[in-house]
């Protein structure tokens, strides 16, 4: 790819190549906006579809069913074919004021000034830590995000046969994740009264023989160096022991934006996203951002048609949507700069 | 020459092997931080040193999890021996630390009085701290320490300010000490359990897991266990392991522009209390609890335990509320029956046992080192003290200073990509942590040599690659096969 980039100028500088900063870099250049870049910390482009191995992608941007690295593919050939510069293994270290962004690649530390900043650096789950599980520390615990790149991205398991914990749309993904890699798991663990998504919930765990535990929660995972079991309590509170040798959380979405904590730009703390207006726009006008990292408060939260209201987790987005939310920032972005 | 013998323990059958595994002047069981220590000063001075470690890695024990505060030592027990290795440990780590590419964070510390009965007791803190040759303390009222922490809750009745204790990196300085001891001619093995052993009134022939070792002197630094320890090899121990779990809580580095000092509490008899303090690697953590409990190695964390100290955390500096967790974590410390350390010699078996290293052992350790030596001396040992000894120094990790990404243009080229994301971790320091004196034997070792995995994802973003890079490496490994289908 293009290195010429660094220590530059641009007019727009796209951080995150995943569906919202490709569909909003495609748009921007399909505009007539001269120079474009998109910036990616990863080795490769397309963000997080690209290590979901499964349909359905691209309904909407192309009209077809793709599996989500075979979206991620196209979505990257397009962009590239529209004339957006997309700079790999290249990580934006800190977002200063009037566009200057700092990055660092493994040529070394550079700075790039754009006209208009884009942030699209997307979403991730809450890992144990975070949710304050007691239990040991043992390997075998792990997120649906990092099962899902060790298996499509490098051909591996984290476990054989672990705990599933969240019934969210995503903890679908994680139970054919499980299915594709001949990973069994043992049960999957709902807090709730009901899983967050009906559909299709009941009947994937019961084609994949695992038992829908509702009402039930972790007590106490169990192991030395891997995990060996898990303790979970019932809604009458009765502690019974399942083994496993491993636990997947999944979902309990966080957006990736602690570039933004460390800005000038403003955070809205209760969704952990930048505060942006209906424009998209954050706090310093240069900046704009879009896709999963833009989480809207609880309360004006859009509610995607398969959750069940009454107990909505922070809800994501998919990404058909986030491609949407890219293409609409990135139309603000072209008449801010007109 | 160096040797690191470090291969995976398959069978436990060697004891009838005739050949030893090893034979050097002193034997040092436990890779603690405190055997780290004691293997790096008898090498500087000349002895053979064999480290014997049971686990594939060094620091599985109490020294896995502590508050990683540099102690000056100003509420230690008076005239203690722990009061003197705490002081000479702490002058000797801030002599050598450049030299061995160690960091220091010099914070400072406020013992914070949130009550009238608090403040009462600061007058016998400043008097110990007085008796301890500690002298630089400074009563503050709650307007100079708000001056000086403007985050701190506004119901702060005083503090004392104690402005050398410092915040160091917990697992690199041990890393750091074996390193040199075996770049000075002195051995580490893994995986060797020492299990039983016999003196011959000259000699001990240890059995390990792994075979037999040859000594003329035992150090038992086998902290959690270093009672067991006695009791086995010696037939009695003259003081029993109470272990005392501490429980930890790590927010988002966004916490660390919050407060500068370490947060102390006014300490009880039994405890320091619960800190809030700024660790090395840029976070702001709130902890340890004190915990009795049967298990010598149960660090398990528990949520009713870290939701109070979030909110005792939240109650002390308000800001923090906002900021997402990090980490939790928990460890064990080695306390006795006694409070004091527990330093026992059986001078007609050439056996020291370095005991009951409870609470500041990170700090005391180089200071427990010397004082092995001096014992060493007076039971006859003689070495000739090593005159140009080799320095080797350590991956920096220290946030405040320049981490492997960061070392400018041209120095950079070659690191080859960012593995992990939060805690920017370069494939190159994943890779030189797999080599060298001391690789990681363990996964826990590959992130306490790095950092992968250890931010604010916990490896979401990252496993996958580590996965990879560390393939075939260890015996637990993050990836427990391949995917198929
Ligand atoms: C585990 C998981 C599974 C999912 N499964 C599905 C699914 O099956 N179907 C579906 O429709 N949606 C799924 N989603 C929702 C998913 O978030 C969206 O589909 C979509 O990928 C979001 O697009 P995005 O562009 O906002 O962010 P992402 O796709 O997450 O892309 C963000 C990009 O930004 C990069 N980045 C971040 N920080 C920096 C930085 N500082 N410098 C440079 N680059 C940076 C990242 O490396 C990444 O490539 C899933 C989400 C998760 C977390
Ligand atoms: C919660 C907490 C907070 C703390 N905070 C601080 C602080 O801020 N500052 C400070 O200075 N100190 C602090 N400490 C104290 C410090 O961590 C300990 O004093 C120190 O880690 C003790 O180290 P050790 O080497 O004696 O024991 P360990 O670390 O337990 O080492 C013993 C080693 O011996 C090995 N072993 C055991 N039996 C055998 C055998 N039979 N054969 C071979 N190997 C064996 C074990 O595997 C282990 O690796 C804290 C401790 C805790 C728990």
């Amino acid at each position: 790819m293009d290195k010429s980039v660094l220590n530059d100028n641009c007019d727009v500088a796209i951080i995150g190549s995943g569906p919202a900063g490709l569909a909003a870099a495609i748009l921007l250049k399909y505009s007539g906006i001269q120079k474009v870049v998109v910036l990616e910390r990863e080795a490769e482009a397309g963000g997080i579809p690209r290590h979901c191995g499964h349909p359905p992608f691209g309904i909407r941007e192309f009209k077809r069913i793709l599996t989500g690295p075979k979206y991620a593919k196209k979505l990257v050939e397009t962009a590239l074919n529209a004339g957006v510069e997309i700079v790999l293994k290249t990580t934006v270290t800190s977002l200063g004021t009037e566009g200057e962004l700092s990055l660092v690649s493994p040529e070394g530390p550079s700075q790039l000034s754009a006209k208009r900043v884009l942030l699209a650096t997307g979403i991730r789950e809450t890992p144990r830590s975070a949710r304050f599980v007691s239990g040991s520390r043992a390997l075998g615990i792990c997120t649906t995000g990092t099962l899902q790149s060790m298996v499509y991205l490098k051909n591996r398991i984290p476990f054989r046969s672990p705990l599933v914990v969240g019934t969210e749309i995503v903890s679908f993904s994680a139970l054919l994740t499980c299915k594709n890699a001949g990973i069994q798991p043992v049960a999957m663990l709902e807090e709730k009264p009901q899983p967050h998504v009906r559909w299709p919930i009941y009947q994937l765990t019961r084609w994949f023989c695992v038992p829908l535990l509702l009402q039930t929660s972790i007590v106490n995972i169990l192991g030395t160096e891997r995990v060996e079991a898990v303790q979970v309590s019932d809604e009458n509170g009765n502690v019974r022991e399942i083994a496993c040798d491993g636990v997947l959380f999944t979902g309990q979405y966080t957006p990736e934006s602690s570039l933004v904590r460390e800005s000038h730009l403003e955070l809205d703390p209760e969704t952990n996203s930048p505060v942006v207006d209906s424009f998209g726009r954050c706090s310093d006008p240069v900046y704009f951002a879009t896709g999963n990292m833009v989480q809207l408060p609880r309360n004006q939260a859009r509610v995607p048609i398969f959750y069940l209201a009454e107990n909505l987790p922070n809800p994501v987005d998919d990404a058909g949507q986030c491609w949407s939310q890219g293409r609409a920032v990135a139309k603000n972005i072209v008449k801010d700069l007109n | 020459m160096t040797k690191l013998l470090n291969i995976k323990s398959t069978t436990k059958d060697n004891s009838n092997s005739p050949s030893l595994l090893a034979t050097a002047d002193v034997a040092v069981i436990g890779g603690g931080v405190v055997g780290c220590a004691v293997a790096r000063r008898l090498a500087l001075e000349g002895a053979s040193v064999v480290l014997l470690e049971k686990a594939a890695d060094i620091l599985g024990g109490a020294s896995k999890g502590n508050s990683a505060i540099l102690h000056t030592g100003f509420d230690a027990p008076i005239d203690s021996l722990e009061m003197e290795c705490v002081r000479n440990g702490y002058h000797e780590y801030l002599q050598i630390h450049k030299s061995l590419n160690l960091p220091v964070l010099k914070t400072g510390a406020l013992v914070a009085a949130w009550t009238e009965e608090e403040v009462e007791r600061f007058a016998g803190i400043l008097a110990k701290a007085q008796h301890n040759g500690i002298e630089d303390l400074r009563l503050l009222n709650p307007e100079e320490t708000l001056k000086l922490e403007p985050k701190l809750s506004s119901s702060i009745r005083a503090a004392i300010l104690v402005p050398r204790e410092f915040v160091i990196d917990p697992w690199s300085a041990p890393l750091a000490y074996l390193k040199q001891a075996l770049a000075n001619g002195g051995q580490a093995i893994f995986n060797a359990e020492v299990l039983s052993g016999d003196f011959d009134g000259s000699n001990w022939l240890l059995q390990t897991s792994r075979g037999g070792v040859k000594a003329k002197y035992v150090i038992n630094c086998a902290g959690l266990y270093g009672d067991l320890l006695d009791r086995n090899l010696l037939g009695e121990s003259k003081f029993t392991i109470k272990p005392r779990k501490g429980q930890f809580v790590v927010f988002d580095k966004a916490a660390n522009a919050l407060i500068q000092a370490i947060i102390l509490p006014v300490p009880t008899e039994r405890t320091k209390g619960i800190v809030i303090f700024p660790t090395i690697f840029g976070n702001l953590a709130v902890g340890p609890t004190a915990e009795e409990q049967e298990s010598r190695n149960d660090a398990s964390v528990h949520k009713n335990t870290l939701n109070d100290l979030h909110t005792q955390a939240v109650n002390r500096i308000p800001a923090l509320a906002n900021i997402p967790i990090t980490a939790t974590y928990a460890g064990i410390r080695p306390a006795s029956e006694k409070k004091e350390y527990r330093i026992v010699e059986d001078v007609s078996r050439n056996w020291i046992t370095l005991g009951g290293i409870r609470s500041t052992g990170l700090t005391s350790a180089l200071g427990l080192a010397q004082h092995v030596l001096g014992l060493l001396e007076n039971q006859g040992a003689e070495f000739e003290s090593l005159s140009e000894p080799v320095v080797p120094q350590v991956p920096n990790l220290a946030e405040h200073l320049q981490r492997d990404w960061e070392t400018h243009s041209g120095h950079s080229a070659g690191y080859g990509e960012i593995v992990c994301h939060c805690e920017m971790v370069t494939q190159r320091e994943i890779s030189n942590a797999l080599e060298g004196l001391v690789p990681a034997g363990s996964v826990d070792g590959l992130k306490r040599r790095t950092r992968a995995t250890m931010g604010r994802c916990q490896g979401f973003y990252c496993a996958a690659r580590l996965a990879e890079l560390t393939e075939g490496r260890f015996e637990e490994p993050f990836a427990v096969g391949k995917a198929h289908g």
